[in-house]
């Protein structure tokens, strides 16, 4: 299987998501809150050969394209993705991930003592910093392990 | 003031400061004409923590500015004890109140709740977070006693969970202030702090030994460190007793030295030197009016 077949020749319309870190996949989904309740067909390729990762994973969601904010947040795990928008086996465009200035409701903050870790109703936000994220609220900054934060609720 | 409330001292910029410590000085000079200056006006007082200097120096300052003070009591008397939530409680004493102040003992829950209102909020102190109110009493009483530019601080004590060392430490950014930390290696500034520091471009320096950097100190900001950040007692007598100051340990400092505390204080300041020139904490704490008058005034001069 090539790897032009394996990133876009079983999706018809939608998202491929590739040039995903080896191993990340499962947290790319859990970033876009992507778990399959909202039936769309979801493929994941995992530790997948690459040319320019040694590994790598590739997430394709079908009959759903992601926008340019949406996919942004993935920077924070996933900063050399890429995206492509399929349509009718084509893509149609293709595009890189960039930094946003901050993520909403996606990461949760690992100090106990901050506010959104309270039963407020509050959602989590972070500023993206040059070299990791940093809570609004109580000033927490994370650098290792992001993907370990993963959901805000 | 450019802000519509007062929630960390990095949102405050030099122009801030200064506009806030010169009306405190017009306060102090001339308390009468500020004494029906917001009559009429009503602060509410939500403190879910204790506090005795904060919260009195407050009702102080509002009642000297001809207003008045509705205070939500202990949390224990209060609807929180029922499970409300900090938004909703913001928001109940909104409908009542022309501003609000916050302690919290969760970092964060001043920004959180300035979300929820539409009018003044004052972080009073959000756990080991920030005190900015406590920073801008503490600028006031160092430009009185040393001048804030060219000025060498010693900021010694429990520097990772101290909320008023956070504060004053980033607000120090904005003037002419080389920072010495004295501190244990476990209580060292947080990330956080460091960060700040680090893009402001601050000058600052990190001893473990107060007797390093006492002589060259124009002000040494003294904090309380606390029992019950050392799982064994013994461990804390050992550590907390390398940091504290007596007249013995003030030979080596300039006669000029300037010696502040948040208080309150336990033993970390020995009484001793409470009747020398050095000592400025019970200055600086009765400070806390004429500034919070100044700044309430500020923050209501625009909401109005």
């Amino acid at each position: 299987m090539t790897d032009k077949q394996l990133r876009v020749s079983k999706i018809e319309n939608g998202t491929v998501i590739d040039h995903v870190h080896g191993g990340q996949a499962l947290n790319v989904l859990a970033i876009l809150g992507i778990d399959g309740s909202g039936g769309e067909q979801v493929s994941i390729g995992m530790n997948v050969p690459s040319e320019t990762l040694a590994t790598k994973d590739v997430v394709k969601v079908e009959g759903r394209e992601l926008s340019q904010d949406e996919v942004d947040v993935l920077s924070l795990i996933a900063p050399d993705a890429t995206i492509n928008i399929v349509r009718d086996y084509d893509v149609v465009e293709k595009h890189r991930v960039d930094r946003p200035e901050n993520v909403t409701g996606v990461l949760s903050c690992p100090n106990h003592n901050c506010i959104t870790n309270a039963d407020e109703p509050v959602e989590t936000r972070f500023a993206v910093l040059r070299d990791g994220v940093r809570c609004e609220f109580c000033g927490q900054i994370v650098r290792e392990d992001i993907a370990n934060h993963i959901g805000g609720e | 003031m450019r802000h519509d409330h007062l929630l960390t001292a990095n949102q405050l910029t030099r122009e801030d400061i200064e506009l806030v410590l010169d009306r405190a000085a017009e306060v102090d000079a001339n308390p009468a004409s500020f004494g029906q200056r917001h009559a009429g006006t009503l602060l509410g007082l939500c403190f879910f923590e204790p506090s005795t200097r904060t919260k009195m120096s407050f009702e102080a300052a509002m009642k000297r500015l001809g207003g008045d003070v509705v205070d939500m009591g202990s949390i224990e008397s209060s609807s929180v004890k029922k499970g409300e939530s900090l938004a909703d409680t913001v928001r109940v004493v909104e409908g009542y109140t022309d501003a609000l102040v916050l302690r919290h003992p969760l970092m964060g829950a001043a920004k959180m709740a300035s979300e929820f209102v539409d009018v003044p909020l004052v972080n009073a102190g959000d756990g080991a977070g920030h005190h900015p109110t406590q920073t801008l009493l503490d600028l006031y009483t160092v430009r009185e006693n040393a001048g804030l530019d060219d000025l060498t601080i010693g900021i010694m004590g429990d520097l990772k969970y101290g909320r008023t060392v956070h504060s004053l430490a980033t607000a120090l950014t904005n003037f002419d202030a080389t920072q010495h930390f004295v501190s244990p290696e476990s209580l060292k500034l947080p990330r956080s702090v460091r960060y700040d520091l680090h893009e402001a471009g601050a000058t600052v320096r990190e001893h473990t030994d107060l007797e390093e950097v006492l002589p060259q100190l124009d002000v040494l900001y003294v904090t309380r460190i606390q029992r019950e950040r050392f799982p064994d007692e013994n461990e804390y007598h050992r550590i907390a007793g390398e940091y504290q100051i007596d007249a013995e340990t003030l030979e080596a400092a300039s006669d000029d030295l300037t010696v502040m505390h948040p208080l309150p204080r336990v033993d970390e300041i020995a009484p001793e030197i409470d009747d020398t020139d050095y000592a400025r904490y019970f200055e600086q704490a009765h400070n806390g009016v004429p500034v919070r008058m100044a700044l309430l005034d500020l923050l209501l001069e625009d909401s109005a």
